[in-house]
């Protein structure tokens, strides 16, 4: 049944010295679907993988709208997402009730982080089952966090948690130099190329299983978006022409896309040599 | 005491609220609602400042005007606004307006044994799209209607509406009658007539003047658009679409 | 209709008989609990300060308040500060109860610890700082418990100068010329005067200016002010609050006025 002695209890440690309750919680992080997120000089986006139990059953929620100035995706257990998204929107209301602000990104994470932190040292408790990437805006620009169940948290250029979310980080590992200077569709065709490698070999990203949340002024495909720009999060119809961008798998010879809609062109983005014809800046896995 | 100064014993406990003086008024059109208030606040005979906003556009068909003591007014407001974030949480869209009326009337009736000292008018347009107004008093009490004058100068300002929106004391030329809403323009001068006739005979209305006009989605701007100080608020062009026109009121 | 004369064209609010209209009449008054008694609560200030003046100018703010707290009309300390910075943009100026605005300082200064123990950059900021006093003032008076003072918080952020009152009551506005007290009566028409329209262009020797004229005004006629005062000054280079500053008065012209000094006829 155990897999090790020192497992069922949180708050004692193991003779190396860890504490396996918490790393299990990180283990449910990576059973939940992926999440991508990244961000730009004027731009951060979350870009996540929505899972369906069935043809007959409708696609899980992977984001969370905070305030105008915050967004969340989630990795893991979507119970334990609800409390803690619920418990950032309070900060938010609190911090906009008493000084009249938006929430200091970095502290609203942080107040999660020491919450989860505590469930980690509490007898009786249980850490929660949960990761996020939060994505903010602020005067200082965008911002990237990840929080996790550790009780950690940090800023990230890029970032991915979830099921293959390894795959991801190698894409953006690779790019993520070139997102600084991105307009908004370069960051998303960026984000969902790393959010492809998280897919089954037989898989592809649709209008159904995925979500964009985006901070940053307005994009050209957008409409609609009301001024000061709040957090938003895009979804079926809306994300078509993003999907339309992307390279196919597999195809690097074949003409990007992106020439059909008249945007995207591949200038400015110098990659190792691609194939006559292909769109320089992005680099497909061989698998 | 022989002067009789001590005949009754003077109380002195503290006074938590006070009166700020100011108006509102709100009427409804068949597909637009327009609703208005002035920006002076004062206490007694002094101005503390010629522009305290009293209309706040709550969502994108939905405008509330407060008047009474203006601590409270604020501070309703801002609870109002803090419950309807939660239900954007929830539902992913704003709450319609008969929905916020009632949610008002539960919120000044849980203070009914401490009340908000404030008048409170919501404006806006239904689902129906229809233009429609509710007014409140302290305790919650509320009812939809086609217009309503609150504040200092009610006494002024709502028998003047009596008489042309409802047409008290008018008779219709023989044949006709009298038409059951007035179109924009004719809304506007009649509000800007309030506003600068309430600003003339009472002390505590005057400074500046904010008119809000909420359009149903599809109306056109038709009737306005060639006003001055016109200002579009509404989040989309597509939807209900809300503006404000901001007008000088004498500063005497 | 208020049908008791003695309550015409009077200040409607009762705290205090501004005009000493005599006889009174029995004015009406909230029914107490009868419990009341049981519990202390603030009822009237002790030491007070008065008046606090503001107004804004070209690079920012300027704010004064004299240096007496008067214990009744016996002038109690007369060598306090009334104003206060907070953080690097903000001064706040307080009128009333002495013990209250110590109370707040203390509040304050707690933030601005906790604002800098955060270490992001993301200080309060005059507008912040205002709303959170307006949030206390009010929570306090909606307990029936208030702070008894009428303050003004002034400063500059980001380029902005930001000028606002808040009092016991929670009741919030904002104006480029402000004042407390006896001063929103006496100093506030000559301010209103000088500034009014002109806060772009008004330089800081001017402002300065103004606002001693204005405190000379209030010295000769506020019989519970000092001729002593201090000035801060908010710009985007940060707070600074002026060493005591002694006015020269002349009482000479007083001899000629009837019912002062030795004329008793």
């Amino acid at each position: 049944m155990f897999r090790n002695t020192y497992d069922s209890d949180n708050t004692v440690f193991s003779p190396q010295g860890r504490l396996h309750q918490v790393e299990y919680a990180l283990e449910a992080v990576k059973q939940g679907s992926a999440a991508v997120g990244l961000r730009s000089k004027t731009h951060a986006i979350l870009l996540a993988l929505k899972r369906s139990t069935g043809e007959l059953a409708s696609y899980q929620q992977k984001m969370y709208r905070i305030d105008d100035h915050v967004g969340i995706a989630i990795a893991g257990l979507t119970s334990d997402a609800r409390v803690l998204s619920n418990f950032m929107r309070q900060q938010a209301m609190s911090s906009r009730m008493v000084f009249n602000r938006p929430i200091p990104v970095n502290r609203l994470v942080s107040s999660i982080a020491d919450k989860a932190q505590v469930n980690t040292q509490e007898y009786g408790r249980r850490p929660y089952g949960v990761g996020f990437l939060v994505i903010g805006g602020d005067k200082t620009g965008p911002h990237l966090y990840e929080f996790s169940p550790s009780g950690n948290s940090y800023e990230y250029y890029a970032m991915s948690i979830g099921a293959r979310s390894q795959s991801a980080k190698t894409y953006l590992e690779k790019h993520y130099e070139k997102f600084v200077d991105c307009n908004l569709e370069d960051l998303i065709r960026h984000g969902l190329h790393a959010l492809r490698e998280t897919l089954q070999q037989d898989k592809e990203l649709t209008i159904n299983n995925t979500s964009i949340g985006i901070i940053g002024p307005a994009g050209e495909h957008e409409r609609n978006v009301p001024s000061g720009s709040p957090f938003r999060i895009l979804e079926g119809e809306a994300i078509d022409v993003y999907l339309k961008t992307m390279v196919p798998k597999d195809t690097g010879e074949a003409p990007a896309p992106a020439a059909a809609t008249g945007d995207e062109p591949p200038a400015g983005e110098a990659a190792p040599a691609p194939p006559a014809g292909g769109d320089g800046d992005v680099q497909m896995s061989e698998d | 005491m022989p002067d009789g100064s001590f005949a009754h014993p003077q109380e002195r406990q503290f006074n938590p609220y006070s009166e700020n003086g100011g108006t509102i008024l709100a009427i409804a059109g068949a597909d637009f609602t327009v609703v208005a208030g002035d920006t002076r606040q004062s206490e007694g005979y002094s101005i503390q400042t010629r522009y305290a906003p009293k209309v706040f556009k709550l969502t994108d068909r939905a405008v509330l005007a407060v008047n009474g003591f203006a601590a409270d007014g604020n501070m309703f407001v801002k609870k109002v606004k803090q419950r309807l974030e939660w239900y954007r949480h929830a539902h992913a869209k704003d709450m319609p307006l008969r929905a916020i009326a009632r949610l008002i009337q539960t919120m000044l009736y849980a203070q009914r044994f401490f009340p908000y000292y404030v008048y409170n008018i919501l404006g806006g347009i239904e689902e129906d799209g229809s233009g429609a107004v509710y007014s409140f008093d302290p305790v919650g009490s509320y009812e939809r209607e086609a217009c309503r004058a609150a504040g200092a100068a009610q006494a002024l300002v709502q028998p003047f509406l009596d008489n042309q929106i409802y047409f008290k004391n008018q008779q219709p030329p023989a044949g006709s009658s009298h038409p059951v809403h007035l179109p924009l323009p004719d809304v506007l001068s009649i509000v800007i007539d309030s506003f600068t006739g309430a600003t003339e005979r009472h002390i505590e209305v005057g400074d500046g003047l904010e008119i809000f006009v909420i359009l149903a989605k599809g109306r056109s701007t038709q009737g306005f658009d060639g006003r001055s100080g016109v200002q579009e608020l509404s989040t989309t062009p597509e939807g209900d679409r809300v503006f404000v026109i901001r007008r000088e009121l004498k500063k005497d | 209709m208020d049908h008791f004369p003695t309550n015409w064209g009077r200040p409607r609010n009762d705290a205090h008989d501004a005009f000493n209209t005599y006889p009174l009449h029995q004015r009406p008054a909230p029914h107490t609990d009868t419990f009341a008694e049981g519990v202390q609560r603030t009822q009237q200030p002790i030491v007070t300060g008065t008046s606090v003046l503001a107004i804004k100018y070209k690079d920012g703010i300027m704010m004064t308040a004299d240096t007496l707290a008067s214990y009744g009309s016996l002038a109690r300390f007369k060598s306090i500060q009334r104003l206060h910075a907070v953080g690097e943009s903000t001064v706040i100026g307080a009128s009333g109860d002495m013990s209250d605005f110590q109370y707040l300082q203390g509040l304050l200064d707690g933030l601005v610890t906790d604002e800098f123990t955060a270490g992001d950059g993301d200080a309060l900021g005059p507008a912040e700082v205002h709303e959170y006093l307006a949030r206390v003032l009010y929570a306090r008076r909606s307990k029936m418990n208030p702070l008894w003072n009428s303050l003004l918080v002034g400063g500059v952020k980001d380029g902005e100068s930001f000028l606002a009152y808040v009092d016991l009551l929670g009741t919030t506005y904002t104006a480029s010329t402000l004042a407390t007290g006896y001063g929103a009566y006496i100093a506030l028409p000559l301010l209103r005067q000088a500034v009014e329209g002109r806060e772009a262009t008004l330089g800081a020797d001017e402002a300065r200016r103004i606002l001693t004229e204005s405190m000379r005004v209030l010295f000769y006629r506020d019989a519970r002010s000092l001729n002593k005062f201090q000035i801060a000054t908010v710009t985007a280079a940060g707070v600074d609050i002026s060493e005591p500053i002694v006015l020269d008065t002349a009482w000479g012209f007083a001899e000629g006025i009837r019912g002062y000094g030795g004329q008793t006829q």
